[in-house]
């Protein structure tokens, strides 16, 4: 039986001729998408924005412009509308009403029944009503596990492998966290907890990879103590190389499924993750590595610890001398 | 070659199988588990209601109002006191409630002592070891004595208000004969309310924000109505707001509370829905002596500040039950009767987040969830046995292996997916299918560098190991972190993270390194296609 070879063997791709050129456009992406966020912001949902959310299931695709007029004539107040996952659903978005959930209630009512006088077979699917306070919170507390995973990892790295290591790691987060919420701000597509979660599975995602470079260039550096430090770099991504496709095509195949057929609610989030995936294969191979010759790693960074403290600046000092 | 010694084989077979036999019950329904015997494993996965359908709502409690409560109650029991001292009344003027803090002017400068004894002997000690006090007095001016509650015994004071509360609420939803509410105390003000598959959440919430705090007080029949006109009220008495508009004067002292309740039906009279009650014995006899006091007078029925209705006291009521009527509905005189029943809330509370997921969509995701689950799985299972043949059929089964036991894990701790767990379980999967990779990939590399079967598989799982073990250490850091300091859509992905990583781990190295040592002793091949 011939098994499938998406990478061939032995492939000899110098990816760090490219790093300037990868790590410009990454750059760029990562400038492009802060201006993005900041000037378009991401489509809160009521979660972080706080407000009255309903999700409304019609009999056929509904008319938005109309809607939008009914919700509006119902006396609830400008609402954005938007469908959601497939023509039929709309979600009808609403700022909270002064007063208590009494009023809330009312006009949760108002709107459900000015829009049940039109279409009498409307569902009501979904309600949410969070108050400013809580969103605020959750806004903090979704950016605060957020860091402090991005940090929490990186000093891990730092201690398993070397400082530099893990300055590469944070880069390669940021980037990819950085390039997500761009596309969410492009796209405006809804930003809730969900996306949160998504965004933390991409860290995770993009970290395996990253680390899974990092130790074959760790390895590499202890066995090769003589190559050339970007010969290294490029032999240890071109050894994993074949491990990164296979493993983002699966997680591509899963994942695509899941954006296709997943439904309304993983929607978002499957989309979300889908590009994560893929920025975080594009960081790893082309961005992790990068950043580590720039830091000056070099086979004196791994040194074995019985070799004693001066062995270190020993090894460092035989490799300047070398170039 | 690594050694699988039969103890070992077994342990892992073991876990296998326990694994899988608290997963089985998620294949049957809840009417073919109730026909097994005790003892054998029959929980189902928890949905999370974004899953199954349901209402979330969190309620707040304002501290100001367990303050305003608690300086209220303590004004009342400060005036009793001075008044019926141990050691003789306490002449005073000018009590008042200010800032925070109850004070008075104690008209004799001899009886300063005695006072500050008094109000003194009131506090009691809170916090942990008792080491503080609830009440802090002090003078001011040389005669005006201040009673200010300690910000330990307020703390303490809501803390008893929060579990109180939970309690009633539970009574309350109970009342509605809803399955399964989950009713938990979250932080120091908060109460978080779960109830699954409930079509309307209307009639939940609207037991969920009222006090019940019931007052019967008597009608100032004295007091100048052009006074009452303008908001104001005589000296002892108050306006109150009608429920059916206007508003009313009333006395301000308290005849009898809601408190001495003991049951309370909705019921009809003249073919009119009302709602009766009856008070305990206390409650009864004091009932009964304000009656017989005050007969031929009106008294107002007082619901959260409202007055519901304002009858005349025709004759004594003795028997210490009696019948609200008002302009009740079926539905409203049901929900009265509930609210008193399960007793007042010892503080307001306030909806400050709802989310209500209709049994439809819940269901609809479910659907969809599974089938792209189970597609996305086949799917990956093909590419996965196209590029490793048969170590790609281990490595399948080592991945089916592990969705089985992350749902029996989860079953057996009683842990609830949610729509992030679902994120969490593909994260984990993508784990695993990456560790198999790794292996696999790092198999094919020795083999390419010549060496034999047995050395390239051995080698190929110990250099990999040590990187899916970094890989995994960061995953379960960044869980931990998640699990402390995220909210709870966040913590529901972290749950299932940090379960998903471990057998992740055991599935697909311990698993398949199981199975191929197995097949290496079976076949001893001299080749291996990979």
């Amino acid at each position: 039986m011939r098994l499938l070879k998406l990478v061939p063997d032995n492939t000899n791709f110098k990816f760090l001729k490219w790093r300037n050129l990868a790590i410009g456009i990454s750059i760029a992406l990562i400038l492009g998408s802060i201006a993005l966020v900041a000037m378009r912001g991401l489509n809160f949902g009521v979660d972080f924005a706080g407000g009255l959310m309903m999700e409304v299931r019609f009999e056929q695709a509904a008319d938005l412009d109309s809607l939008r007029r009914t919700v509006a004539a119902g006396g609830a107040g400008e609402g954005s509308l938007q469908t959601f996952g497939d023509p039929r659903t709309v979600a009808i978005r609403l700022p909270l009403p002064p007063g208590d959930d009494a009023a809330v209630q009312k006009v949760v009512k108002q709107v459900q029944a000015t829009i049940r006088a039109e279409n009498p077979k409307a569902e009501f699917r979904r309600v949410e009503t969070v108050s400013g306070k809580v969103s605020g919170e959750l806004i903090r507390d979704g950016a605060l596990a957020l860091l402090l995973a991005m940090m929490g990892i990186s000093i891990y790295i730092w201690f398993r492998f070397e400082w530099q290591f893990g300055v590469g790691a944070l880069f390669a987060l940021v980037h990819d966290v950085a390039l997500t919420l761009g596309f969410f701000a492009l796209t405006q597509l809804e930003f809730d907890l969900n996306i949160v979660a998504a965004l933390l599975t991409i860290i995770g995602y993009s970290l395996n990879d990253t680390i899974v470079v990092y130790d074959r260039i760790r390895e590499n550096l202890r066995k090769y103590r003589k190559m050339d430090i970007e010969t290294i770099l490029d032999l240890s991504i071109n050894e994993t190389l074949s491990r990164t496709i296979v493993t983002s095509v699966s997680m591509m195949i899963a994942l695509g499924t899941l954006v296709v057929l997943g439904g309304s609610v993983l929607f978002g989030f499957s989309v979300a993750m889908l590009l994560g995936i893929f920025i975080g294969t594009y960081s790893s191979i082309f961005i992790g590595a990068s950043i580590l010759l720039w830091m000056g790693v070099g086979p004196h960074s791994f040194v074995p610890a019985d070799a004693g403290p001066d062995a270190k600046l020993k090894a460092k000092a035989e490799a300047q001398g070398q170039v | 070659m690594q050694d699988f010694p039969p103890w070992k084989i077994w342990a892992i077979v073991l876990t296998v199988l326990a694994g899988i036999l608290f997963a089985v019950p998620n294949f049957f329904s809840e009417q073919q588990l109730a026909a097994l015997p005790k003892g054998v494993p029959a929980q189902h996965l928890n949905l999370g209601l974004d899953l199954r359908g349901g209402s979330h709502i969190l309620l707040e409690a304002d501290p100001a109002d367990v303050r305003r409560g608690r300086l209220e109650t303590l004004e009342e029991i400060v005036r009793t006191e001075l008044r019926q001292s141990d050691s003789g009344p306490v002449p005073y003027l000018d009590l008042s409630v200010r800032d925070g803090a109850i004070s008075f002017t104690v008209r004799n400068g001899a009886d300063i002592d005695r006072a500050i004894e008094t109000m003194r002997g009131l506090s009691r000690p809170v916090g942990q070891l008792a080491a503080g006090r609830d009440l802090d007095v002090s003078l001011i001016d040389g005669n005006r004595v201040v009673v200010r509650p300690t910000p330990a015994g307020l703390s303490a004071e809501t803390d008893a208000a929060m579990t109180q509360a939970v309690e009633v609420i539970r009574r309350r939803i109970d009342e509605l004969g809803t399955r399964e509410p989950t009713i938990i105390r979250q932080g120091d003000t908060r109460i978080v309310v779960q109830v699954p598959g409930l079509q309307d959440p209307d009639a939940l919430k609207s037991l969920l924000g009222k006090t019940a705090k019931l007052e019967f007080k008597l009608v100032d029949t004295e007091a100048d109505p052009a006074l009452a006109a303008q908001g104001r009220a005589p000296p002892g008495s108050q306006v109150v707001p009608n429920a059916e508009g206007g508003t009313l004067i009333v006395k301000r002292r308290v005849m009898i509370s809601g408190d001495q309740l003991v049951d309370s039906q909705p019921s009809f009279q003249d073919g009119l829905p009302v709602v009766s009650f009856r008070f305990d014995s206390v409650g009864g006899k004091r009932f009964a002596k304000a009656t017989q006091e005050n007969t031929g007078k009106p008294f107002a029925i007082i619901l959260d500040g409202q007055v519901i209705s304002a009858p005349r006291i025709n004759e004594p009521i003795l028997g210490g039950s009696g019948i609200i009527s008002g302009s009740f509905t079926t539905e409203s005189a049901n929900e009265l009767a509930i609210l008193l029943r399960s007793g007042k809330l010892p503080v307001a509370l306030t909806v400050i987040e709802e989310r209500t997921v209709g049994p439809d969509l819940g269901a609809d995701s479910i659907r969809a969830g599974a089938i792209a689950s189970i597609l996305a799985t086949f799917l990956v299972a093909a590419f996965m046995i196209v590029t490793y043949g048969r170590f790609g059929v281990y490595s399948v089964i080592a991945l089916l292996l592990n969705a089985v036991l992350i749902i029996g894990i989860m079953s057996g701790l009683g842990a609830t997916l949610t729509l992030p767990g679902i994120a969490g379980f593909v994260l984990t999967i993508g784990a695993a299918v990456d560790a198999n990779v790794l292996i696999n990939e790092r198999i094919r590399e020795e083999l390419r560098k010549g060496r034999n079967v047995v050395s390239s598989i051995n080698t190929g799982y110990t250099e990999a190991s040590r990187t899916i073990f970094d890989a995994n250490v960061t995953n379960v850091i960044a869980a931990v972190i998640m699990f402390w300091f995220g909210s709870g859509p966040i913590k529901g992905f972290a749950v299932v993270l940090t379960i998903g990583i471990v057998t992740s781990v055991f599935t697909a190295v311990t698993v398949t390194r199981l199975m191929v040592n197995l097949w290496l002793r079976r076949e001893r091949p001299q080749v291996l296609v990979l």
